[in-house]
């Protein structure tokens, strides 16, 4: 076993210096009535050429996003990963390290999480960002959970352009903490509706996405206003990092709490997982923060070095009491992200922004033109947008993925107000850097073939 | 035995002990205007305007403070950070109740395969088959390695875990008419027990252990009533000791109608040897980064899967996968769901090296790591007891519990101890944890390590006991070797300081 050092030797040396007979009698302390007593039903260990072999038939079996043109988003989005990214995150004394309690033997990834807290702080304009937590969905739960405890109110409103999965969770996470979450929809141009009736005293936070679910920019000022006006926190949603290179930033608009997602920042799509859950908030609040945080501080000769702080925050302190039961992160996507936000930079972040925003506007304005397909909303989107298609999704999707292509997404799967229409359906479309104009233009000449493949059924052929 | 300090600062005489150390700013420091390490692929021609497409009161002209570096800077910047880590691929880690063993290579390859890391979740089922066939076998194996009737995947971490399974004792007993008020926890259980079963709605109700180190089975009989959901355990337990009685303790708690969740952070030793199903355990949830051999990541990310009897299959979070035929599904239609506690399906990345993992070990290879990890923990023990104070002096499963009650004397302390053990090059142990034993020093060695690496860490901290003795003060003012010497934890939480500014002092 190569994992495993120990010859019989060693076995046996160790054995007698225990004092034992045998590896079997250490296990004397478990009952016989509790033993397996017979062995695990596994195969037996294959060889390395064989684990490799094995999983790489299984690998094979997937579609993913380098054997097909790309364009699905819905909070995962395919962006090109630089070379160094990966190279960095990979060095094994980051990525075979613990979570960096002993902190004079862990300053690499203390100073990188560092880095990453004022990258996000800068990239949201908050004051405070904290080492990360899971995803964008919990963080998002563990939003309202903090909203809760600084306003004593217990009700949570969400716009239903807020990722139909991070909905869902959130509704997890409040069941058992006297939270209770409400909805409002959306107007004609994809943005949240009018808020004036689903506000009031009971408001711990309003929850809107932007960039949201739809694509859809939203207009972030009236609405931080709305909820303060309710003496409600605002938490601004993102689930396209991206995006903050380009719009105004959170803070500035006044937001208390910035949560979402931060795959995009040089982390593969891995199926959806693992991931970044970005969370900033204003410093006031750094007390009622869940996650960890990490701190400058000075060494005994006065040097310039970083800890894990404000401990009294956690579990391994305060237990029952404490602001959030995570205990291990995301610690190696954060420094993931803080690599890649330093490669890209003060303009590149930016310049890809514009990129994603002017790359999808294209996209969109040319399947604007085909016969029979609608943008149904018309407020600026970034990198993705709505398309009313008048075929049922299935019949689209399965059609694209014969011409070699991946996306659109069926909005009727989350959103029964998408499936009014019979013979239609909502499809959501993603185009960022990774979709160049040549691989655009197939794609919208897929969309205006599938009209073409109608016509004999129309002529009333069986199909 | 050498004399392990040299006169100057106690240096130890051990190859591999320090090092070169090179200097590094924050990457703000390094920026220069102009700089950039990304190149962007050209833009077509004829797009449109940016303010055409977004509106310019909702965008932003730049980001004050990022930093402007070249590629050269990046990776510097990056590798020295890097080589102030201390890390599993450096040496021997043993943080108890962490299992922090070696992260084989080939995992990392397997989950860097593009039919794996440039997967999507939204992509149809026909469309990613073979992700599906994955997470179906990983699920399967982890039953037969638990004895559980279901796993599920999603949760991304222990405490995750452990959240998810009180959410599904309680949707269980809220279906049956009273969700119940209390969870039951030993006095050793980690910070994380009570912290998820506060935010699953219930009331933490603490029991003391016995002089055994283990669960007061008399003190379980009298608190246990109609009003307790569950017991939340972890066996073995985080002194290292097999809940003997365990399945006594499973009976009183469903005599009176509870569930009992095993915190299986510490399975690490009983592969193949004992399975939580068989001994009445009602959930278990897994840390695939300790037993299954995940990196950790500096802090992540890892995975929580949990594992649950029939009775709480109604509740699973969505989707559940099925296998029907040779096709692979995701059934979101479970009327009794709890829901979801993150996106998608889980650390899908994390569940891929799992299951390479187990493929590598197999059916021998997983019962041998526990026996070895046994091993390694009783050998270190026994060397060591005689020098360091032993609470509990019984045969230990995984890791064994020590204390500093004998150092103490000289004025040494554990944290003084566990950061003396990095002059010596190793990572200390987890400290002050288990919080029932004063001072503890927790030791978990893992099966990855051999009888040299053992016996340097044993020299190591018979050298230190030696110190203790004969010069403390050395002790008392460690690290020496290391980047910084002791930092400052109290400035760090007086005076925050958490994120860089750009008139920060150098």
């Amino acid at each position: 076993m190569r994992f495993i050092p120990h010859t019989e030797a060693d076995v046996a040396a160790m054995l007698a210096v225990i004092g034992a007979p045998d590896v079997e009698s250490l296990f004397a302390s478990i009952p016989a009535s509790v033993r397996l007593g017979r062995e695990l039903n596994l195969p037996q260990g294959f060889s390395e050429a064989e684990t490799l072999s094995h999983l790489g038939a299984l690998a094979k079996n997937n579609a993913h996003s380098a054997s097909h043109s790309f364009f699905l988003g819905a909070g995962v989005y395919s962006h090109y990963i630089p070379s160094v990214v990966n190279h960095l995150a990979s060095k094994p004394e980051f990525s075979t390290s613990y979570t960096p309690y002993q902190a004079e033997i862990s300053q690499g990834t203390l100073q990188a999480i560092y880095e990453y807290q004022t990258l996000l702080c800068q990239l949201t304009g908050m004051d405070v960002a904290n080492a990360s937590l899971y995803e964008g969905a919990s963080a998002t739960a563990e939003a309202c959970l903090m909203a809760m405890r600084l306003t004593g109110r217990h009700r949570v409103v969400m716009a239903k352009g807020l990722h139909p999965e991070y909905r869902q969770v959130v509704d997890t996470y409040l069941r058992h903490t006297g939270g209770e979450t409400m909805e409002v929809g959306w107007d004609e141009d994809g943005r949240v509706e009018d808020l004036s009736g689903a506000l009031n005293e009971e408001t711990a936070a309003l929850l809107v996405q932007s960039p949201n679910f739809f694509g859809v920019v939203e207009d972030l000022a009236p609405l931080v206003q709305a909820a303060h006006d309710k003496g409600a926190l605002f938490v601004h949603v993102v689930t396209e990092g991206i995006s903050l290179g380009l719009l105004k930033a959170s803070g500035d608009l006044g937001a208390d709490i910035v949560a979402g997602e931060g795959q995009s920042f040089g982390i593969p799509m891995s199926f959806g997982g693992p991931f970044l859950g970005l969370f900033a908030t204003r410093e006031a609040y750094v007390r009622q923060m869940p996650g960890r945080l990490v701190g400058q501080t000075v060494d005994t000769e006065g040097r310039r070095g970083y800890v894990l702080t404000a401990a009294t925050r956690e579990q391994h302190i305060r237990r029952a009491k404490a602001t959030s039961n995570i205990c291990t992160n995301e610690g190696l996507c954060a420094l993931r992200a803080a690599v890649y936000l330093s490669a890209l930079g003060r303009q590149g972040l930016r310049e890809l922004a514009v990129q994603n925003a002017l790359g999808a506007e294209r996209a969109k304005k040319l399947i604007q033109e085909l016969p029979g397909f609608e943008i149904p909303f018309s407020a600026p989107t970034f990198n993705e947008f709505v398309v009313k298609v008048p075929f049922p999704a299935a019949e689209v999707t399965a059609r694209l993925r014969q011409a070699g292509i991946l996306g659109g997404l069926d909005l009727g799967r989350w959103y029964p107000e998408f499936q009014k229409d019979p013979g239609t359906s909502h499809l959501l479309f993603c185009v960022t850097e990774e979709n160049p104009p040549e691989a655009v233009d197939v794609l919208v000449g897929a969309l205006r073939g599938l009209k073409s493949l109608r016509e004999p059924a129309a002529e009333g052929s069986t199909r | 035995m050498k004399d392990p300090a040299s006169p100057a600062r106690g240096r130890p005489d051990r190859v591999g002990a320090s090092g070169l150390i090179l200097n590094e700013p924050l990457i703000f420091e390094r920026s220069s205007p102009g700089r950039q390490a990304y190149s962007l692929s050209s833009s077509p021609d004829g797009l449109a305007e940016l303010s055409e497409v977004l509106p310019p009161t909702l965008c932003r002209e730049e980001i004050p403070g990022f930093p402007e570096v070249s590629e050269v800077d990046l990776v510097r910047h990056y590798t020295r950070l890097a080589g102030w880590n201390y890390s599993v691929d450096h040496g021997f880690y043993p943080l108890g109740s962490c299992t922090m063993k070696y992260n084989p290579k080939v995992n990392e390859d397997v989950a860097a395969m593009a039919g794996f890391a440039r997967l999507h979740p939204y992509q149809e089922e026909e469309a990613c088959q073979g992700a599906l066939a994955l997470l179906w076998e990983l699920d399967l194996a982890l039953r037969e390695i638990t004895g559980m009737d279901r796993m599920v995947l999603q949760p991304t971490a222990g405490a995750q875990g452990e959240l998810t399974g009180m959410m599904l004792i309680r949707a269980h007993l809220t279906d049956q008419g009273n969700p119940r008020r209390k969870v039951l926890l030993p006095d050793s259980a980690h910070g994380t027990n009570p912290a998820s079963s506060t935010l699953c709605g219930y009331e933490v109700v603490e029991i003391k252990s016995d002089e055994r180190g283990l669960m007061n089975l008399r003190a379980l009989e009298t608190t246990m009533d109609d009003e307790t959901a569950a017991l939340m355990l972890t066996n073995p337990n985080t002194l290292g000791l097999f809940e003997e009685d365990i399945k006594a303790i499973c009976q009183i708690v469903h005599d009176r109608g509870g569930f009992v969740y095993c915190d299986g952070a510490n399975m690490n030793a009983l592969m193949g040897i004992a399975r939580m199903g068989d001994m009445g355990m009602d959930v278990v949830q897994l840390n695939l980064h300790k037993t299954f051999s995940t990196p950790h990541g500096g802090g992540g990310p890892g995975a929580g899967p949990v594992g649950v009897k029939k009775i709480l299959e109604p509740y699973l979070p969505v989707p559940v996968i099925e296998k029907r035929g040779e096709r692979y599904h995701f059934n979101y239609d479970i009327p009794h769901s709890i829901g979801k506690v993150r996106s998608f399906y889980g650390n899908f990345g994390i569940l891929v090296r799992a299951y390479s993992y187990i493929c590598s070990m197999g059916r021998d290879g997983l019962k041998r790591a526990s026996q070895m990890a046994v091993l390694n923990a009783n050998y270190l023990c026994a060397r060591l007891k005689g020098r360091y104070y032993l609470t509990y002096d019984r045969t230990c499963m995984h890791e064994c519990v020590l204390s500093d009650k004998h150092q103490q004397a000289h004025g040494v302390r554990t944290s003084d101890i566990a950061k003396r053990l990095m002059d010596y090059g190793f990572h200390p142990p987890t400290i002050y944890f288990p919080l029932i034993v004063k001072g503890a020093m927790m030791i978990e060695p893992t099966e990855t390590e051999s009888r040299e690496t053992l016996d340097e860490f044993i020299e190591a901290m018979l050298a230190i006991a030696d110190e203790a003795e004969r010069a403390p003060g050395l002790i008392q003012s460690a690290p020496h070797f290391p980047k910084t010497s002791r930092l400052d934890e109290v400035k760090a939480a007086r005076e925050p300081v958490l994120r860089w500014q750009e008139d920060s002092p150098p």
